[in-house]
């Protein structure tokens, strides 16, 4: 993975001391709050209910095992001993004090990490698909190219105080594991006509309040032109987008009102007069960062391994695992494996400082000491052999971390919601953890399988609700939470947005309603069809019946 | 008023020499005039005779278009923040120095905070006008606080693709 | 009309806080001031937003309560700031 040398180091520093200085004028009243939260949001610091929430940037999902160390201890030391992991492959801390702020970005930077533009109106953490670098369908590993775009993107003095937050996601293959198609800019790698490497832009995708699916703005740009073609686009969106309404300001909005071709006109007139040879990528650097990302010292297995097979057959709850959490890797006789984070009943996404500390322990024994972070709050070890999976099953069992229930209906997406975010209309964890418990009998005897809850605490949608195959929208009514349903989202490259099944329900009936929309899907159900595709052949209609009709 | 100029790069505290001149009002005989862009569109001609300095100050919601013709009779072009997070003119002060080869002074209005003068400074910024009650001796240390970056700017600093490259502008590493 | 309290977040650590009579900021609901006159609660606010200004507190407001009779425990009407005073509903994994 990306190492850091002086220059990267000697930035991290000195952003950190800078931060020191912003806090302690902040602590002496120097500062407004006015003045301050943009400085400390550049810096992924919130305030939300009940404490100061620091989000720490994992580039790309990206984490070695000291570095995962590095997190344990800012747990222990710095917050309740535990951090969630967010659908940009973050990591945040729940109970920060704003007097230790510049400590742990010190403590971040001797890991090589920081929390540099994980909040603001700004560029923020470059995601991508969680087995770069090990599917088999990648055109190319999307984590150099996601590399580079986090580069230039960083401390970008032009583009530090946007109409509103960018995302970026980069994905590798024709199938889309990093939700591309909502991002404000998805990259998505190809091969020109003779063959050589470059990428689609896309532009204009987002989730919150207004949900909408980016739009292929270039069919093929070549790779020595990405940096000055983003260039373009941020700088027509710094111009261009709305800053009269903050519900308005994002790309997606731009794009919208313009149309896509209006849109093309404006940023291809902007990248043709952009000549600078220092935003032109060359051969030289691509090398030098894709050297970064080389394949780890694999061995020479064959493509089956017997020890595996056989372990499957002798042991029931193993055959489980592995049916539900293992990837199919490029090479013979590797897997991927993903670590749920969703525990039958637990908060999703969140991991202890015991659990961390486990988890590099086992990632240095099975994964050549990298983890990645999911979009979906999981966390992978991409590369083990499969002779070796029975015992790193064991020992994720003995962690609690062996549920066998990846893209299953267990396997919940659920933001912090009002239990702790300052911007939240209804709590979410609550509901993840009651449907989960609820569902987890359901999905041992139903097969429910291909089927993920999203579940946001406002229309914010951090959950990504929108493009959940069944998503939860939590609202406020009347003064009690209200839960308004949507069928059919997809985040993948049949990417779709949900439609809202019907009124709202309360805490107490939501868990009923989920469970009426999954029993309604097993009796239409054909051919083991996954829930998607049965919602897309029948329509709304047999959902809404079942759940709003009267008998 | 006292306003931060960079001087060789150098953050240097000075007296403003500037007036700004509403647009019914009488220009100053000997003192240089900041005028609207509305005032120097239309009489943009009478100003330029003059033998003073003129200088051109835009609304963050103003853009260059109708300027970029006049630019040569131009020794100052201001740039207001009305507010903190509105940073339009970020971009205007690189084209001004990147694409259309300004050489006169542009100077940042209106709410800078001194969190932002470094980015100001990369974007080809090259005087500030802080707010009352901003230490403007401190704010020097603002231009200096970070000595990396990595992307090219106005201010021609090596990105750091550059310097581990060791090529063009690898030189003028992290000053 | 219904009983106020004023609360905000400590500047240092951004801990809930509610501001008492003596014009302290508690950690405890409990050791809240309560009004249910608009002229004391706007004194309160006041008060509140001098020690906002001098960098103690941020961003204080009035949140509704009701008082229980036996306990004289007060409760927000309100869920948020029901979870505010209590902490999360949710019990880390």
């Amino acid at each position: 993975m990306y190492a850091y040398d002086t220059l990267d180091q000697t930035f991290v520093e000195q952003r950190t001391a800078q931060f020191r200085e912003q806090v302690r004028r902040r602590l002496a009243n120097e500062l407004s709050e006015d003045e301050f939260k943009p400085l400390r949001l550049r810096n992924g610091l919130y305030l939300q209910l009940h404490a100061y929430m620091l989000r720490v940037a994992i580039p790309y999902g990206l984490l070695s095992a000291d570095q995962l160390r590095a997190l344990a201890r800012i747990a222990r030391r710095y917050d309740r001993g535990y951090g969630h992991f967010t659908t940009r492959q973050n990591i945040q801390f729940n109970w920060i004090r704003l007097e230790d702020a510049p400590d742990i970005l010190n403590d971040l930077a001797a890991a090589e990490m920081h929390a540099v533009q994980t909040s603001g109106n700004c560029i923020r953490n470059i995601t991508t698909d969680q087995f770069a670098g090990v599917a088999a369908d990648e055109i190319d590993d999307p984590r150099p190219w996601a590399e580079i775009i986090r580069q230039w993107s960083t401390n970008h003095p032009e583009f530090s105080f946007l109409p509103r937050k960018f995302k970026v996601a980069v994905t590798g293959s024709a199938s889309d594991r990093s939700a591309m198609r909502v991002h404000d800019i998805g990259v998505r790698l190809t091969r020109g006509i003779d063959g050589e490497i470059g990428f689609e832009i896309w532009v204009g995708g987002g989730l919150g309040r207004t949900p909408m699916i980016a739009q292929l703005l270039r069919g093929f740009l070549p790779k020595e032109h990405l940096l000055g073609y983003l260039e373009a686009i941020l700088r027509v969106y710094n111009v261009e987008g709305r800053r009269d309404n903050l519900y308005k300001s994002r790309i997606k909005i731009l794009v919208s009102a313009l149309g896509i071709e209006k849109f093309r006109e404006l940023v291809e007139a902007e990248w043709n007069q952009i000549t600078d040879p220092g935003l032109q990528l060359g051969d030289a650097e691509i090398s030098r960062v894709r050297a970064h990302f080389r394949p780890p010292q694999y061995a020479d297995l064959p493509g089956r391994s017997p020890e595996f097979e056989a372990k499957r057959l002798e042991d029931a709850a193993f055959a489980r695992w592995a049916k539900a959490n293992l990837f199919p890797h490029e090479r013979p006789g590797y897997a991927a494996v993903t670590i749920s984070l969703k525990p039958i009943g637990g908060v999703p996404g969140d991991l202890t400082a015991a659990q961390m500390e486990a988890v590099a322990s086992l990632a240095d024994a099975y994964s050549f000491s990298e983890i990645r972070v999911t979009h979906r709050q999981n966390l992978v070890l991409a590369h083990v052999p499969q002779h070796r999976l029975y015992d790193l099953w064991r020992a994720l069992d003995a962690l609690d971390l062996a549920t066998p229930n990846l893209s299953r209906v267990t396997d919940i997406i659920a933001c912090p919601g009002l239990d702790y975010c300052g911007l939240a209309t209804a709590r979410s964890i609550p509901i993840a953890q009651r449907l989960s418990e609820r569902l987890a009998a359901l999905d041992e005897q139903y097969d429910l399988d291909q089927l993920t809850i999203n579940i946001s605490g406002c229309v914010n949608s951090c959950s990504h609700h929108h493009v959940g195959h069944i998503g939860i929208l939590g609202l406020e009514k009347g003064g009690a939470e209200s839960y308004q349903i949507t069928l059919g989202g997809s985040s993948a490259e049949d990417v779709a947005v949900g439609r809202i099944v019907g009124p709202g329900f309360g805490a107490v009936d939501v868990v009923d309603a989920v469970e009426t929309i999954l029993i309604t899907y097993l009796g239409q159900r054909e051919d083991g069809e996954r829930f998607l595709d049965t919602v897309r052949r029948v329509g709304q209609d047999p959902f809404r019946d079942a759940l709003y009709k009267q008998p | 008023m006292q306003i931060i100029r960079l001087i060789a790069g150098q953050p240097v505290t000075d007296i403003d020499v500037w007036a700004r001149i509403g647009d019914d009002d009488p220009l100053p005989e000997s003192a240089p005039a900041l005028v609207s862009l509305a005032r120097w569109q239309s009489a943009g001609a009478g100003l330029a005779r003059r033998n003073v300095a003129v200088g051109v100050w835009l609304a963050s919601d103003e853009v260059l278009d109708g300027l970029i013709s006049d630019l040569e009779r131009l020794d100052l072009i201001a740039l207001d923040f009305p507010n903190l997070n509105d940073g339009r003119h970020f971009t205007t002060a690189r084209l001004l120095r990147e694409r259309h080869g300004f050489r006169g002074e542009i100077r940042a209005t209106g709410q800078v905070l001194r969190d932002q003068l470094f980015a100001m400074a990369r974007c080809g910024f090259d005087s500030f006008e802080l707010q009352a009650h901003q230490d403007t001796a401190a704010a020097h240390e603002a231009f200096s606080e970070i000595s990396v970056v990595f992307q090219p700017a106005a201010d021609g600093r090596a990105a750091a693709q550059a310097i581990r490259a060791g090529g063009a502008g690898a030189h003028a590493s992290a000053s | 009309m219904p009983k106020r309290v004023i609360t905000a977040n400590r500047l240092v650590d951004g801990a809930v806080v509610w501001r008492d009579g003596a014009g302290r900021w508690r950690e405890e609901i409990d050791h809240a001031a309560a009004s249910d006159d608009d002229e004391t609660v706007a004194r309160m606010l006041a008060g509140a937003r001098t020690d906002e200004a001098a960098g103690v507190v941020i961003g204080p407001y009035e949140v509704e309560v009701e008082q229980a009779a036996v306990s004289r425990k007060l409760l927000p009407t309100h869920l948020r700031e029901r979870i505010r005073a209590g902490g999360p509903t949710v019990v880390p994994n």
